[in-house]
């Protein structure tokens, strides 16, 4: 297993983010919650209820909605078809009417998709595809959204559109969970943080106490290789 | 107006009619036999189509669901008298019964695996029904199946049951169609990409899997019913290995994930083996390069490669 003692929380309508290196563990975490592995020790709540042991399905109808890592869209499916297979539990719910505005919503959250709503998934752009991916996890209408390294591969400019995205759906009252590489851009919008390393929490906090921790400056924020590169001293 | 005409409803209309003009002016008995069997392939191509090309889950086996019909409606009508309305019912419950049953463990496995595994169900079918003497007649064949009849429209008339597959085919299209655009289609082409993405999409991959299976056993068995009335006689050969394969062809040379490229993957596999007799003992060598060479050219089937081919020199066309 990859990780090992690790405990997290978030509140209700917080933005919590999760940081660290490659292998961490920090996927592994998320796919734990999701319901994508089988067989591990430990115990997941949801308001206040275990859900550890419940199959993805189950997951999703609690509302726990996951952006995977590398976004995991279906790209010979059109835009539209992706979207609506978010909305897939509420379909079976036989919730039609609300399916309708959610994708509305997801529209005017990311008008770029509305555009381009008929034509295949995988003709998008890498950024386009992110958003398809958030607007997908969105369909679902979750309480809570996990995102797995969402600025993976994009460049800065979208990386901060799209974070701007969750800080606003946070504001509207989504719990979020992110999981970064990109530790000064998810420490930056978060309320509150976690650093992982080879799967053991090492640090946790407020994400403004985290961005001036020396040692996660050190060791994720790159700022000291910086001030040595530039013969500076702090 | 415009929304009532769209392009699957008009698609159907179009099909129904020719259906009807073919009907009506093909008078050659040995074509609108050739046609009847092209009709019961669509149903068969189609059932594989649902499962192959939408979900992506390959079958080697699926002859062996077409026999559980046929040979199902022959026992119940010949031993024990049932009459064949109520034997389809039964024939395809059974099928259905008998692919949920297989499926459980079987559509657990993927890719190559999976394709063992049906491959493995189909010959055991087989050779159930060549043992099977007392039940099915064995190697030497099941005789005596009675011909379709509805009050007074008897279905030995080949023009009858020309208009009874044809039709049948029509509605299997329908269907399938309402379900491919449907929650549970989306779901299956989902499942198709990536399972754990649909996983994480909140979709039962494994009973999806399981359904499709089993409607996909079902069309079988309904091909399987049609074929064992209409040639009165079934043998096991009919339903082996080799059988499964060309059914398989049928739906890869038509097209994966496209109804209309079962319907014409079964007239080609269908036909090519009428035309070819012209080359005498070099049949099966010019029948296989055809193959080869749709393969080679259209790799994504008839349906796809000359939609493609079409566009392709509309745009060309379009800038000169």
């Amino acid at each position: 297993m990859a990780i090992k003692g690790v405990s997290l929380s978030v509140a209700q309508g917080e933005l919590v983010s999760l940081i660290g290196a490659n292998g961490a563990g920090k996927s592994t975490l998320l796919q734990a919650i999701c319901g994508l592995l089988s067989r591990w020790k430990g115990e997941v709540l949801f308001q206040n209820v275990p859900i550890k042991g419940i199959d993805p399905p189950g997951i999703v109808r609690k509302g726990i909605s996951m952006v995977p890592e590398g976004r995991l869209i279906f790209p010979p499916l059109s835009v539209m078809d992706n979207l609506k297979l978010g909305a897939y539990t509420m379909y079976r719910r036989k919730q039609h009417h609300q399916i309708a505005q959610d994708l509305e919503m997801v529209m005017t959250l990311f008008p770029v998709l509305k555009e381009r709503i008929h034509q295949p998934a995988g003709t998008l752009s890498g950024g386009e595809q992110q958003m398809l991916a958030i607007g997908r996890s969105l369909m679902a209408r979750p309480q809570l959204l996990l995102l797995d390294e969402p600025s993976m591969g994009l460049a800065p400019l979208l990386v901060d559109k799209i974070l701007k995205t969750l800080v606003d759906l946070r504001e509207n009252g989504l719990t979020i969970l992110l999981v970064e590489q990109n530790a000064t851009a998810a420490l930056k919008i978060a309320d509150r943080g976690y650093v992982l390393e080879t799967g053991r929490m090492v640090l946790q906090g407020t994400a403004a106490d985290l961005l001036a921790d020396e040692e996660v400056k050190r060791a994720y924020l790159g700022k000291d290789y910086e001030q040595f590169y530039e013969g500076l001293n702090s | 107006m415009l929304k009532f005409l769209n392009r699957d409803r008009l698609s159907y209309a179009v099909f129904f009619i020719a259906i009807a003009i073919i009907g009506l002016s093909v008078e050659n008995y040995y074509y609108v036999q050739l046609l009847t069997f092209i009709g019961i392939n669509t149903i068969l191509a189609l059932g594989l189509n649902m499962l192959m090309g939408y979900a992506g889950q390959i079958s080697l086996g699926h002859a062996a669901f077409y026999g559980l019909g046929a040979y199902t409606t022959a026992v119940l009508t010949v031993h024990y008298g049932f009459s064949p309305w109520l034997a389809l019912p039964c024939a395809i419950l059974l099928s259905m019964l008998v692919a949920f049953l297989v499926g459980l463990p079987t559509l657990k496995l993927s890719g190559y695996y999976l394709g063992m595994g049906t491959l493995g169900f189909g010959m055991i079918v087989h050779i159930v029904f060549r043992e099977w003497s007392s039940m099915t007649g064995g190697s030497s064949g099941f005789i005596g199946i009675p011909p379709l009849e509805i009050g007074p429209v008897s279905f030995s008339q080949i023009r009858n049951f020309f208009y009874l597959v044809w039709l049948t085919v029509l509605i299997s299209f329908i269907v399938s169609k309402r379900l491919i655009h449907s929650r549970i289609g989306r779901a299956l082409r989902a499942i198709h990409d990536s399972e754990n993405a649909a996983r994480a999409m909140g979709i039962n991959t494994r009973n999806m899997k399981l359904e499709i299976f089993v409607f996909s056993a079902g069309l079988s068995a309904l091909a399987g019913f049609f074929y064992a009335h209409l040639v009165s006689f079934i043998s096991p050969g009919t339903f082996s290995f080799i059988v499964s394969i060309k059914i398989v062809t049928m739906v890869v040379i038509g097209g994966m994930a496209s109804v209309w490229g079962s319907l014409l993957g079964a007239s080609l596999l269908t036909m090519l083996p009428e035309w070819l007799h012209a080359f005498s003992e070099f049949e099966m060598v010019v029948y296989g390069l055809i193959l080869m060479l749709v393969m080679v050219l259209l790799p994504q089937g008839l349906t796809r490669g000359l939609l493609d081919i079409y566009e392709r020199t509309r745009s060309k066309k379009d800038q000169p």
